[in-house]
């Protein structure tokens, strides 16, 4: 009770100074009075009386301090006096100030920055509760694209029977295509994209809808009316944030579709399962309608029950992956998902394939700040070398050397904190940037922000970058002998000379650091150089695509197909006759999009090999091949390839290349062969480039085209080569297209490199921060040399005046400036070189046809830096040569 | 050369402080001070100066209270009072003090052999 009475009684007294300080100074006052009165009642003489009174007393001043350190705040008093004293120094000197706190700003920025989206995909779980439960289910990889990725819902409804580790099973349809939601609202339909879940998708996960219900099992149900759930952006976007919008319903893909709710904006689909796309609306899967028999669809997502750990629940999918059948009407497929049901957990899913990209990503940037604060430690060794007669005279006047090396920490303090200030401000802009960034198909970029543990990580890296980089001046400062700084004169004599060694040595790591971030950068660039190097069997410039809507709805197949068949022909060549479109062709799917597999034709009488991976299927029209600039060996489809005439497909080399080995085709040549697949023979008309449909850096899958005439695609992209920028075009195909069928929504209009940019962008985007760290880094360690070197011809104004009296070129001196210049970036270089060779390892992983230890790289870097190198070390040389003796020698 | 003086132990100054006011009633810093140099028989090194911390500390604890009032000749000096509080702590005190006393005699007492076990 007194103890915290006291404690109250502080902080006031602490705030009353002034007052109380009065107080004790009248008591004192009165004090000596009555004690000198005393003395002199016993008769002492006046000047002994006061004497002896203040002996008593044991001086006024000390009376006065214990007085102060008994009723306030001394720590904090002291504290305070350093920072007033801080921002006076700091304020005398604006230009290393601003040095100082830009270059800390940018440092701790780019940390924050980067701590931010570490701790968004890596450190975070999802933003789902009890996310660690959540695993993701599915086949080891494989080339046969998504198709094998997946599971028919006959396969989902003998998981959950058979599995007892999990609270629940859910799911979603995996190949719904961009656009394939068209909302009419009286205009022209609008696009959106939409997914469809099984029912309890949102019970699974855990997400409760912000307005209205989540789906039931009723709304998944054959005859079920139709609904939908809107995602909170396009509830925005599109209906205005209406707040009564549950249980309206409005015109989607021709049904009138009920609106049940609003998801929490917390929720984005995209962000999770599809990075870099944009997912509208939720729709519920109707898994006992078609869908039944449209083979592996659907994607899995458990719910652990609690307590159970990841190895259980695979044993348990294990055990349960005999029953599952491809389709329970074929007993044959029963088992053929046997070791092909894998749960993971979903974060890994999610985020696991960046891991190694993230932490290289977070070294980079701790080296950037490493790299700061070696150069702060150089300044700061500049200015302590200036200020060394200030700290001198302090000790000579009774400041401890703790006192004096607190102040020095306080000024780091205080820099840092105000880098950290305009760190933030810059990570914040940067984090803002970078959440907007939907073309990048990173996971969970959009729930990037600056929290509460991002503010934490600023502390710790702002209290940590003072201590590095106030430490080494602070301790140089205070362990300095205080006669020698007194004596000495500043410049050229034993402290100075100390402070180089020091300096030389700060250089020296910085360039090495510097060094590091080059070479990495330098490897990832080059490996981005041969990822767009790749020949990805098409060529994406000055080719576009659009989603087609079409309606070939008709009684039966037949009917379907001509129908269909019309509608194509009369697109394309109504397309085709727009000035500046050169070819123009229709496939269900794109490139580097979704894809599919149906099983592999095989030449009749051989054996087919187990477990082979099928080829993707692309459904296209004639001239396909053409618009994509995709290379072909035999011939096109056309428009004859009918219904009734020959079935006719074309195959990629690989897989063409596969069967004439094991078929033993004469001249290992596929075209005019046969395969079946149960129906009737389909003969090979074209053998087709490679195309890498999955990705732009793997292995990609065999492909099989089949003829939209004869065959039925899922949907339809119009893809055109053009003479003319596509952009330019848009507008005219749209008019046409809708001209065609008033149905047509505005879709969006997409260049085909767009597509190859998307697929690059995880690449581009590591590869531009690394690169820009590796810049940052190559700036600070200029400015470190710089600072260095300049500094070092101050110090020998007078040598090298001495020197030029005695005969020595200012040719002579410059070279003499620029070898020391080079001899420090020599020694870091070759330091930095060694520590890369022995960390390439570690982004091994992340290059693309590059050796970690590419010769090219490492001395291209090396080059860059010795030029960096040499050109902050001209200038103090330039400067050197031209100091005049006679002014250098007068000087001092 | 005469013993120097007894130097005050750490805490000892507080409820030497207290005991005076409570045993003379309101005096000012001075006053204390000399009683307490008084009342030692000038044994005890007193940093005159050091009383006005102490006061201070009491003061903030609550143990005593101050007024500002005229001194004998008519100076305007701080009179200090023991609080309620500060009695009921003095008697804390100086209980604690008796128990620590009579524990030093205790040991004090002790003379060599005393270790033998009288079992």
């Amino acid at each position: 009770m007194s103890r915290l009475k006291r404690a109250a009684g502080r902080v006031r007294a602490f705030f009353n100074k002034p007052a109380l300080d009065a107080e004790v100074e009248a008591e004192l006052a009165l004090h000596l009075e009555m004690a000198i009165e005393d003395n002199i009642a016993h008769g002492l003489s006046p000047g002994e009386a006061r004497r002896l009174a203040l002996v008593s007393i044991g001086g006024m001043e000390q009376a006065k301090d214990k007085h102060r350190e008994a009723r306030g705040l001394m720590k904090l008093d002291i504290l305070l006096q350093d920072l007033k004293y801080t921002f006076r120094t700091l304020g005398r000197d604006p230009g290393f100030t601003i040095v100082a706190v830009l270059i800390l700003a940018i440092g701790i920025g780019a940390n924050i920055a980067v701590f931010s989206v570490v701790n968004t995909l890596m450190l975070r779980p999802l933003p789902f509760p009890n996310a660690h439960q959540l695993v993701w289910i599915a086949p080891p990889p494989t080339k046969c694209g998504l198709s094998c990725a997946t599971y028919s819902t006959d396969a989902y409804d003998e998981f959950r029977v058979h599995t007892r580790s999990y609270q629940d099973v859910t799911g979603y349809f995996a190949f719904s295509s961009p656009g394939n939601l068209a909302l009419s609202m009286g205009r022209a339909p609008i696009p959106a994209t939409s997914i469809d879940v099984i029912a309890n998708f949102f019970q699974v996960l855990g997400v409760q809808p912000a307005m209205g219900r989540a789906f039931t099992r009723e709304d998944g149900l054959n005859g079920a009316a139709p609904v939908v759930l809107l995602t909170d952006a396009w509830w925005k976007r599109q209906f205005g944030a209406d707040p009564n919008i549950v249980g309206k319903a409005f015109d989607m893909n021709g049904k009138q579709t009920t609106v049940i709710g609003v998801l929490p904006r917390t929720f984005d689909f995209g962000a999770v399962f599809s990075p870099g796309t944009k997912v509208d609306a939720i729709t519920p899967l109707n898994l006992y309608g078609p869908p039944r028999d449209w083979g592996n669809i659907i994607t899995l997502i458990g719910r652990l029950r609690p307590g159970i750990t990841i190895a259980q629940a695979r044993g348990d999918a294990e055990a349960a992956a005999p029953y599952m059948c491809w389709n329970n009407k074929q007993p044959k497929s029963c088992g053929q998902y046997k070791g092909a049901v894998v749960p993971v957990p979903l974060k890994d899913y999610v985020s696991g394939r960046l891991r190694r990209a993230l932490v290289v990503l977070w070294c980079a940037v701790g080296m950037i700040l490493l790299i700061a604060c070696v150069n702060l430690s150089n300044l700061l060794l500049a200015r302590a070398a200036a200020r060394s007669k200030e700290f001198a005279m302090r000790g000579a006047l009774g400041a401890s050397r703790a006192r004096i090396v607190r102040q020095l920490l306080t000024e780091s303090l205080v820099l840092s904190g105000a880098g950290a200030v305009f760190g933030l401000i810059l990570a914040v802009i940067l984090v803002s940037w970078l959440a907007h960034q939907g073309a990048i198909a990173l996971p969970l970029l959009s729930t990037l922000r600056i929290d509460g543990a991002a503010l934490a990580w600023t502390l710790l890296v702002a209290l940590s970058a003072a201590i590095l980089f106030g430490l080494v001046p602070g301790l140089r400062m205070a362990g300095g002998n205080l006669h020698e700084s007194l004596k000495d004169s500043g410049l050229g004599s034993g402290q100075s000379r100390k402070h180089q060694r020091t300096r030389s040595v700060l250089v020296v790591s910085e360039v090495a650091l510097a060094c590091m971030l080059l070479v990495g950068a330098g490897l990832l660039l080059r490996s981005f150089m041969h990822v767009l190097d790749v020949d990805l069997g098409f060529e994406p410039d000055r080719a576009a695509a659009v989603k087609v809507e079409y309606d070939d709805s008709a009684p039966n197949e037949a009917a379907s197909i001509q129908k269909r068949t019309a509608i194509f022909q009369q697109i394309l060549a109504r397309v085709s006759a727009i000035p500046g479109v050169e070819a123009a062709g229709i496939s269900d799917y794109l490139p580097l999009g979704g894809n599919r597999a149906w099983g592999t034709p095989w030449p009749k009488g051989i054996k087919q090999p187990d477990n082979l991976a099928g080829p993707l299927v692309y459904v296209v029209t004639p001239g396909y091949l053409r618009a994509m600039g995709t290379r072909l060996r035999g011939r096109d489809f056309t428009w004859d390839d009918g219904p009734k005439s020959e079935n006719v497909i074309m195959i990629d080399q690989a897989f063409a290349h596969f069967l004439a080995a094991y078929a033993h085709w004469p001249n290992d040549d596929a075209v005019g062969q046969t395969l079946s697949q149960g129906g009737p023979d389909m003969r090979i008309v074209g053998v087709v480039d490679d195309v890498h449909e999955e990705s732009v850096e793997g292995e990609t899958g065999w492909q099989i085209y089949y003829p939209a005439t004869q065959q039925s695609p899922s949907s339809a992209e119009l893809v055109m080569r053009t003479t003319l920028p596509p952009a330019v075009l848009a507008s005219s195909v749209l008019r046409t297209l809708r001209d065609l069928n008033p149905k047509q929504p505005a879709a969006e209009f997409r260049p085909i490199q767009m597509l190859v940019d998307h697929a690059n962008s995880p690449r581009r985007f590591f590869m531009f921060l690394v690169a820009s760290f590796a810049s940052l880094g190559l700036l600070l360690a200029a400015l470190g040399i710089y600072g260095v070197i300049s500094y070092s011809v101050t110090r020998q104004t007078q040598e090298i005046g001495v020197r030029m009296a005695l005969g020595a070129t200012a040719g002579h001196v410059q070279r003499q400036v620029l070898s020391g210049t080079l001899r420090l970036a020599i020694i870091g270089v070759v330091l930095g070189a060694v520590a890369s060779l022995a960390t390439a390892k570690l982004i091994a992983s992340l290059l693309f046809a590059t050796s970690p230890w590419d010769a090219a790289t490492y001395i291209a870097m090396a080059i860059a830096l010795l030029a960096v190198a040499a050109v902050s070390g001209y200038i103090p040389a330039r400067r050197a040569s031209r100091i005049n003796p006679t002014v250098a020698l007068r000087a001092n | 050369m005469k013993p120097s003086k007894i130097d005050i132990l750490q805490g000892t100054l507080d409820l030497m402080v207290l005991q005076t006011l409570a045993a003379l009633g309101p005096l000012h810093g001075y006053g204390i001070a000399r009683r307490i140099e008084q009342v030692s028989g000038n044994e005890v090194l007193l940093n005159q100066g050091t009383i006005y911390a102490s006061l201070v500390r009491l003061e903030q604890r609550g143990w005593i209270s101050s007024t500002w009032g005229t001194s004998d000749n008519n100076r305007k000096a701080k009179f200090y009072t023991i609080t309620a509080a500060g009695r009921r702590q003095l008697v804390d005190d100086t209980r604690y003090w008796e128990r620590l006393t009579s524990v030093m005699d205790r040991v004090f007492a002790m003379k060599p052999g005393d270790g033998a076990d009288p079992a």
